[in-house]
């Protein structure tokens, strides 16, 4: 059984906590206790009907204000695989906590309304995650109910979806009418809808092949600490601790050690202390090499004959997140890509990115919170990158505020 | 039939090509990815270690990342006095077995030394006032960044949280102001006084823990299998029956066959009716429990609906 992330996108009114509510409801997923303190609390705040949005609104002023603020996370599972369901906020001014929420995403659920098909918030959910990378994305088509279940509506909607979609890079797209309050079309077909034959929320949750998505072919290790037991028996042992960022290693492939282009060949890899033969993506092991070179953390072992770009000079896209602060050119931050770290100076803002309408804008002085640009940066020392839309894992990249040590922009490396 | 080794590994890459990865290595790899982030970022860490199934979760994984070097940070324990005698000596017999420095600092010491005023009556507990003895303790040995075995999905605030902590001088989290946390970039970056709490397991849920105990062969401490014990029945919950505990007149003391299902203070977790005696036995029960882990076992998150996110505003664990 594996692991599935995906994110839900959609407004205060869209019924996205009660969709994920109703996906824990009818995956029996809610636990008594959970279930009578949520009835106590629905009792309080409206007519007794049960809100099954109360399930993922966490803080105190989240419940007060109805709204979910930060990006909170829930756990679920089914006998076909375990889900990490990400919930984070729709409306513009909460864009960061989106973007944050979809950079570990490998599905997106954006939800529209069926009363308002495609909206400014449809269109702008779904650049966030085109932008970002997530490979699979559903658009969930909700409140169906309201709009009595009319197929027509709906494939009005699903067809404006579709021209949206060309202009934006979603490899896999899949349009479902669903009425959350109801359960329709979530874990159960719907009863009302007879004329909608394609797969349930649920089902293509447990089907999408997630495995496919990572980048098999890019050998990439940041390096993120190095193990020196300096004891009598393992007097000389050097072991790189890291994780598999894209690719495979096995014991005797050539490799190379970048910024610094050092060749060796890995003489073997450890897991546990305890040698494998290979490690492909995303595990954490610890490799051995041959030759006795200078490495530390920051480095990036990466296979001989498939190496990433190494360059100070840098076009990202970024999506600025401190609410303080704007960035403008000649500001200075520190870039963190994999485990490096490098000053890097803002040379220039290309064009910002109008998020509702996709338009270009020029002649732009310095960006805001929630703001996307293509940006020009230069770091103090060299980065082994590739493109973002290639390897997300080794594309992406934030900054950070120097002096209040704050996360500030999410770049994506073009 | 004899297959040469690079048909072999052929063989064997197709098998990894078609078979999904398994949940628990993929738990099991992120989590060794935070503790080397932890390690690698931080000039002195220090793993928070209770005696509890997630913390012994935390050090075995703290082991896998740093073999078959030894785990680059002190073991630390608040002991708050009312701790479990067999979670106390299971603490101990580990820090030794895998030689790991233990630094243990006592809630009591800080209650006579601060003149701290201790709760009284029915369910007083010390388990605010750890947060002063975590706190002078973190002083006391500059700790910059304090792993933690709390998961997401025990409780609502915890939900929120990021896995990189960040807490201010005065240990205090801060939920609307939290870092973004983009990617498995984790930003460890801090002043000098400030520290960080990390959360290696944050997207475990409690049975991914008991499976992976179980896959790993991981001893535990007796009181989580079933025994019999005396014990303190109060408002349909069993305590242990302790000096520790202030009694009431409306307690029954009765004796009865029970496990514990989390292990935190005397004072405050109950113990659950069971007879599972074994791994596979506890594991069938808790899939089929209709109730959550500290629903059931805690009394100190029922007392109002936001008691865990105004404990860690004030600096809590």
């Amino acid at each position: 059984m594996d692991l599935l992330r995906f994110i839900t996108a959609g407004s205060v009114d869209d019924g996205k906590s009660t969709l994920i509510g109703r996906l824990l409801y009818d995956t029996k997923n809610i636990l008594a206790d959970q279930m009578e303190a949520i009835e106590r609390a629905s009792k309080t705040r409206n007519a007794g009907e049960i809100d099954l949005a109360l399930l993922t609104d966490g803080l105190r002023s989240e419940r007060e204000q109805g709204i979910t603020i930060d990006v909170a996370y829930k756990y679920f599972q089914t006998p076909n695989r375990k889900f990490i369901s990400i919930d984070a906020p729709g409306h513009i001014q909460y864009t960061r906590n989106m973007v944050t929420g979809a950079s570990n995403a490998d599905l997106a659920i954006i939800l529209v309304d069926a009363r308002h098909g495609v909206v400014e918030q449809t269109r702008r959910h779904s650049l966030i995650a085109s932008m970002l990378g997530i490979p699979h994305v559903i658009v969930a088509v909700n409140k169906m109910d309201l709009v009595g279940n009319s197929e027509d509506a709906f494939l009005q909607i699903a067809k404006s979806y579709k021209e949206l979609a060309e202009k934006l890079s979603i490899k896999d797209l899949t349009i479902i009418p669903v009425s959350a309050l109801n359960g329709d079309n979530i874990v159960d077909r719907s009863e009302s809808m007879t004329w909608y034959t394609g797969e349930t929320l649920l089902s293509v949750l447990e089907n999408v092949n997630v495995l496919k998505d990572q980048n098999q072919e890019d050998g990439r290790f940041a390096v993120q600490y190095v193990i020196r037991p300096q004891t009598d028996e393992l007097h000389d042992y050097r072991g790189y601790a890291g994780r598999v960022q894209s690719g495979t290693f096995k014991k005797g492939d050539a490799i190379k050690v970048l910024p610094s282009e050092r060749e060796s060949k890995i003489a073997k890899i450890e897991f546990g202390g305890n040698e494998i033969q290979e490690a492909s993506v995303l595990q954490s092991v610890t490799i051995l090499l041959e030759d006795d070179i200078d490495i530390s953390r920051g480095d990036t072992i990466v296979t001989v004959d498939n190496s990433p770009i190494v360059s100070q000079d840098i076009e990202a896209l970024v999506c600025w997140m401190d609410d303080k602060k704007t960035l403008k050119p000649g500001n200075k931050y520190v870039l963190q890509h994999g485990t490096a770290r490098s000053r890097c100076s803002i040379r220039d803002i290309e064009y910002q990115i109008d998020i509702n309408s996709y338009e270009k804008l020029d002649e732009v002085e310095a960006l805001k919170l929630n703001d996307v640009a293509r940006i020009v940066l230069r770091t103090a020392q060299p980065i082994a990158y590739d493109p973002y839309q290639k390897n997300r894992a080794n594309g992406a990249a934030i900054l950070i505020d120097e002096t209040s040590n704050v996360t500030v922009g999410a770049c994506m490396i073009e | 039939m004899s297959i040469s080794v690079n048909e072999a590994s052929d063989i064997q890459r197709e098998i990894s090509e078609r078979s999904a990865p398994d949940y628990l290595d993929q738990l099991e790899a992120e989590a060794i990815y935070i503790m080397r982030e932890v390690a690698g970022q931080f000039e002195r860490p220090a793993l928070l270690f209770s005696g509890g199934k997630d913390s012994i979760t935390l050090v075995h994984l703290a082991k896998k990342a740093f073999a078959p070097g030894k785990i680059p940070f002190p073991l630390v324990h608040v002991d708050t006095g009312h701790n479990f005698i067999e979670a106390i000596e299971y603490r101990d017999e580990l820090a030794e077995q895998i030689n790991a420095k233990l630094i243990v600092r006592y809630v009591e010491d800080t209650i006579k030394a601060k003149g701290l005023k201790e709760q009284t009556g029915k369910n007083a507990s010390r388990n605010w006032l750890q947060t002063f003895t975590l706190l002078d303790t973190i002083e006391e040995f500059e700790f910059d960044a304090c792993i933690g075995g709390a998961r997401r999905d025990e409780e609502k605030a915890r939900a929120k949280e990021r896995i990189f902590s960040f807490r201010d001088e005065f240990g205090q989290w801060d939920p609307k102001r939290q870092r973004p946390e983009l990617w498995n970039l984790f930003n460890g970056r801090i002043q000098k006084g400030e520290n960080v709490r990390v959360f290696p397991i944050s997207n475990w849920t409690e049975l991914d823990v008991w499976a992976y105990l179980k896959r790993e062969g991981i001893a535990l401490p007796s009181i989580y299998f079933a025994h019999e014990r005396e014990l303190i029945l109060r408002d349909g919950k069993l305590l242990n029956n302790t000096p520790v505990i202030e009694p009431d007149p409306e307690d029954q003391i009765v004796t009865r066959q029970v496990r514990f299902r989390t292990v935190g203070d005397m004072t405050c977790t109950a113990a659950v009716e069971s007879a599972a005696a074994t791994l596979d036995e506890v594991i069938a029960e808790i899939t089929i429990s209709r109730i959550s882990e500290r629903g059931e076992t805690r009394i100190d998150d029922q007392q109002t609906e936001a008691a865990m996110e105004d404990r860690k505003k004030g600096g809590y664990f």
